[in-house]
């Protein structure tokens, strides 16, 4: 027998002890509890919530954009697209190689979605590939158990119908660069696109639109349970433009002839630029869908520039069509009258210099009206030296030249007019009067664009109004258009009559320079000024035995072809410019593609139009009123 | 003190009457509750798990009123070999174990997975009764005493660590330390083997693998890795947090059904309930754990043996462990060590375990004035 008692006695101590212990702990227990769920609770409700729902953007449609008569040149269109989210993948490089077998991967696209991947948070979807054709997508969904992380989604991508013929003027949208992130959460969602170029880079912000968004309650793996509220966004605004799709595409189309060129047409009156094309162009859908690397480095090593919108960033020499300038400025001087006459004998003689015409044996007497149809570079030699180079540069600055005109879009250039003081700035050393005279035939230092050109063509032909090229029109409240009241340049009627005469006679007589290029159809009749710019000097030697021909040069050392005209002459509404570069003489290459432009100007006009189509009737009544 | 002591030997059908059903009622109570939170895991569907939980609680209860009716002195007699038979699987698990959850614990028999660590837990606390009920209250104070109990300790839960499972291995020692404290051990042994334990630390942590080391430095700091490791504590504390004070209601915890929460259907289940009911859900099964606790100090104070007074309080404390660290372990109190939430969570081996170890109390209960001296046999 042992004593179970003392054992007892010690046991049920220790027994009290323990359960003591246990109470606390329990106790313990319960006041975690108590915090968590009381005192804290409503801390973890909020991130139970944020675990819960998920707030999710809804991208806005883009504003489609239209032409002057409300037909489409920029739409979106669903589009399906497969995109990865990276966290929910295991190997990427892996996923990859197996989507390749499925669906055909380059190697730029795979270098962009890793790019992306590393860039994106994990949980961020990013897009694989887009505007998948049917066959893809089914491919892909059938084989989407050896794909986790990839889903396929609806999205709208932009459509240029027109491709290259509009690209310089709208521009492109695309994936949105890590520089140009701004905080918005618009702009991380994946295959998100802002407009990059053209109008759509410089009315992005109207054409976007606003997102809404929508709160749905998610699973932990991200899968969408239900919607729990949404809120609508606002769409893109739909922009019209001032350009007339059918001219924009006869432009272009007569453009692609050559090379490399750029035409504009414009509406004198208020500036609506009905057509601006520059040659050639590229697609801009390809920007859409992301470049590839080869095509990017074929676009920007094309000698003929296709990136650049030679209609607002190509410099050049004006040539002959600035002798209107020197003319006007001549005029507005009263240094010379209009019979001011000046004998030419193909060349003019200043100290040791001798200036060349274009002509070899002369012209002979010249007033101005015929220095203008004959483009006699002596007469214009001879007032130039009269003037002086700061009336002229007065003059082309008051008409539009060398300084940007403000349209809407990017990258326009300002160009040169040159005068004494920015010579003596720029260059440091004083104004030479043989610069004066070749400045005087619009060569030397002076540098315009193309719009510019026609800019000026326009406030001569509309009477010396400060016209000022569009690409919109503004539109008042209650739904009109709104005209702008161009300032007058103050230039008289008496020189403007004189210039324009001149230009009459370029194109309507039968010795002008562009006679074979004239107007023959009744009240539509054109008025221009042919322009031949040197781009190359012609050395003393060349000019002894003899100037080569046009054709006989390399491509590069060819003449840009000019031509600036209005029409219809006696009551001009339209001002076209033609710039082709290195095409040889402005009267044989420019002036007939002014021409067809002009002439299908015209005929489209609502006005000249028995029958004009529905949409065109609106717009066409409020510019008439 | 045995005087007219009753038949030491009873029929059956007095057992049956004698069965704690007091006892057998709360048991049922809490793993309906278990039952009731595995529907509700699965989003209202008896499968995959509420119709497999009632088979194993029917399955386990067979399994208890057996063990609650075998004669507490057969128990007493093969409480060594049951032990041995377990540190036998335990060894078997280290060879032939079949990899479950990175860590080799299981061995497969067939009809059912078994897990020999968890059954361990009943076998320390039937080998230590049987062990300090041969002890003397003065031989219990001296060392060389304590060699053979550690080894008992000590054996089965280096082979649990080698697993390695440090939970399971903690949960043994302290097991078999409650024991040791109610048979009388003194308590500045019991500082000697926190000081040496205090000082093995650096070593532990060698032994420890990355997993392991992860988590330890996961619960210390768990906002640091919201997305990773830290991810299962967080959302946890989310889950309960967010449930209040009276819950999201039946099946409406947002945490649990959009699968925020990780393994709601066993370690996690107390989260789920206590988003689902609230800290008034929560406080109830706490309850409902306390009563059978006090159903094993009652038991354990009124056995008339010293073995089944150490067993019941070994079982007790095992229950304990159990629900403090499962629920310590959720509440972000101590590391995740991988301890279901007794009769609750899905899981076999636990719910067999639990329902051995209530059998063994309930058969202290029911033998609660047989005796048995030192050295074996009746009262001789």
């Amino acid at each position: 027998m042992y004593k179970d008692s003392t054992r007892f006695k010690s046991f049920s101590r220790r027994v009290a002890f323990l359960g003591g212990g246990k109470v606390l702990l329990l106790s313990l227990l319960a006041g975690r509890m108590y915090q968590l769920q009381v005192v804290e609770s409503d801390k973890y409700k909020t991130l139970a919530d944020e675990n819960r729902i998920n707030l999710r953007l809804l991208p806005p449609p883009r504003g489609t954009i239209v032409d002057r008569y409300g037909r489409e040149l920029a739409v979106n269109q669903e589009n399906y697209r497969v995109t990865l989210v990276a966290e929910q993948v295991r190997d990427i490089d892996t996923m990859l190689d197996t989507l390749s077998g499925i669906i055909s991967l380059e190697d730029y696209e795979r270098q962009r979605i890793l790019r992306e991947v590393r860039r994106r948070r994990g949980f961020v979807p990013v897009t694989v590939r887009e505007n998948l054709d049917w066959r893809d997508v089914s491919r892909i969904e059938v084989n989407a158990p050896d794909l986790p992380g990839l889903s396929i989604e609806v999205g709208q991508s932009r459509q240029y119908p027109f491709a290259e013929d509009f690209a310089h003027v709208l521009g492109y949208v695309s994936a949105v660069s890590e520089k140009e992130t701004t905080g918005d959460p618009l702009l991380e969602l994946p295959g998100f696109k802002i407009g990059k170029n053209g109008v759509e880079r410089v009315f992005d912000l109207n054409l976007r639109g606003k997102a809404g968004n929508t709160q749905v309650e998610v699973n932990a793996v991200g899968r969408v349970i239900r919607e729990l509220s949404r809120q609508e966004g606002q769409p893109g605004a739909d922009l019209r433009l001032t350009i007339d799709r059918d001219l924009q595409k006869l432009s272009a189309d007569r453009l692609k002839e050559e090379k490399s060129a750029s035409a504009v047409v414009m509406d004198i009156r208020n500036g609506d630029v009905l057509a601006l094309s520059s040659v050639p162009g590229y697609d801009p859908n390809e920007f859409v869908t992301g470049l590839s690397s080869k095509s990017w480095r074929r676009l920007i090593n094309d000698p003929y520039a296709p990136l650049t919108n030679k209609a607002i960033s190509g410099l050049y020499a004006p040539g002959s069509t600035f002798k209107m300038v020197v003319a006007l400025a001549a005029l507005e001087a009263r240094i010379v009258a209009p019979d001011h006459r000046v004998f030419c004998r193909g060349h003019t003689q200043l100290g040791n210099a001798r200036f060349h015409c274009w002509k070899r044996h002369g012209h002979g007497w010249q007033d101005m009206y015929d220095a203008h149809q004959n483009s006699c570079d002596v007469y214009f030699y001879d007032i130039a030296k009269r003037i002086g180079i700061d009336r002229i540069a007065e003059m082309a600055k008051r008409l539009g030249l060398g300084t940007r005109t403000g349209i809407d879009l990017p990258s326009e250039k300002g160009g040169v007019i040159p005068t004494r003081a920015w010579k003596k700035a720029l260059i440091g050393t004083p104004w030479q009067q043989g610069e004066t005279l070749i400045s005087g035939i619009g060569q030397g230092f002076i540098l315009t664009t193309p719009l510019q050109l026609a800019v000026m063509t326009a406030r001569i032909a509309n009477g010396g109004k400060a016209v000022v090229p569009r690409l919109i029109r503004p539109v008042a409240e209650d739904g009109t258009d709104v005209d702008p009241d161009f300032k007058d340049l103050g230039i008289s009627r008496r020189s403007l009559d004189v210039v324009r005469e001149g230009m009459n006679r370029v194109t309507n007589v039968r010795r002008g320079t562009a006679y074979r290029a004239r107007i023959s159809e009744e009240g539509m009749e054109m008025s221009g000024k042919t322009g031949t710019a040197q781009v190359r000097r012609i050395s003393k030697a060349e000019r002894e035995t003899r100037v080569l021909k046009n054709h006989e040069r390399p491509w590069r050392e060819r003449d840009h072809a000019l031509f600036v005209g209005f029409a219809p002459s006696d009551n001009p509404r339209y001002a076209a410019a033609v710039v082709v570069e290195h095409g040889g003489g402005g009267s044989k290459v420019a002036a007939p593609i002014a021409r067809d432009l002009l002439l299908e100007t015209q005929k489209r006009d609502p006005a000249n139009r028995r029958t004009a189509p529905a949409a065109a009737r609106a717009p066409a009544k409020s510019e008439e009123i | 003190m045995h005087g007219f002591a009753p038949s030491q030997r009873l029929s059956l059908g007095r057992k049956v009457l004698q069965i704690n059903w007091g006892l057998v009622l709360l048991i049922t109570a809490t793993a309906a509750v278990g039952v009731a939170m595995l529907y509700s895991a699965a989003n209202g569907s008896w499968n995959p798990w509420a119709t497999r939980q009632i088979a194993r609680y029917g399955v386990g209860l067979v399994i208890l009123i057996t063990v609650a009716l075998v004669d507490i002195r057969f128990w007493w007699r093969y409480a060594y070999l049951i032990y041995g038979v377990l540190l036998v699987m335990l060894v078997a698990v280290e060879v032939v174990g079949s990899v479950g959850m990175g860590a080799q614990r299981w061995i497969n028999l067939g009809v059912i997975k078994l897990q020999p660590s968890e059954l361990m837990k009943v076998g320390i606390a039937l080998a230590l009764a049987r062990y300090f009920h041969g002890v003397s209250a003065e031989d219990v104070r001296r060392i060389p005493y304590l060699i053979a109990p550690i080894l008992m300790i000590g054996a089965p839960s280096a082979l649990v660590l080698k697993q390695p499972d440090l939970g399971t291995a903690l949960f043994l020692i302290m097991t078999g330390g409650a024991v040791f404290f109610v048979a009388g051990v003194r308590l500045w042994k019991f500082g000697l083997v926190f000081a040496a334990a205090g000082a093995a630390v650096p070593i532990a942590w060698s032994m420890l693998r990355p997993y392991q080391q992860k988590r330890i430095f996961t619960f210390l700091d768990p906002e640091t890795d919201p997305l990773g490791a830290g991810y299962h504590i967080l959302q946890s504390k989310i889950a309960l947090g967010s449930g209040g004070l009276f819950g999201k209601g039946f099946m409406q915890g947002s945490q649990s059904h959009l699968n925020f929460l990780p393994e709601k259907q066993t370690d996690f289940i107390f989260t789920m309930l206590a988003e689902e009911f609230g800290m008034v859900g929560g406080l109830v099964l706490l309850a409902l754990y306390m009563l059978i606790m006090v159903y094993g100090f009652a038991i354990s104070l009124r056995s008339r043996t010293h073995f089944g007074r150490l067993l019941a309080m070994g079982i007790t404390s095992m229950l304990f462990l159990y629900v403090f660290i499962n629920i310590a372990m959720v509440m972000g109190l101590i590391p995740v060590v991988g301890v279901p939430l007794p009769l609750i969570s899905y899981g076999g081996t636990a719910m067999l375990t639990l329902m051995i170890g209530m059998g063994f109390l309930i058969c202290t209960y029911i033998h609660r004035d047989v005796t048995i001296s030192r050295h074996g046999g009746g009262d001789g």
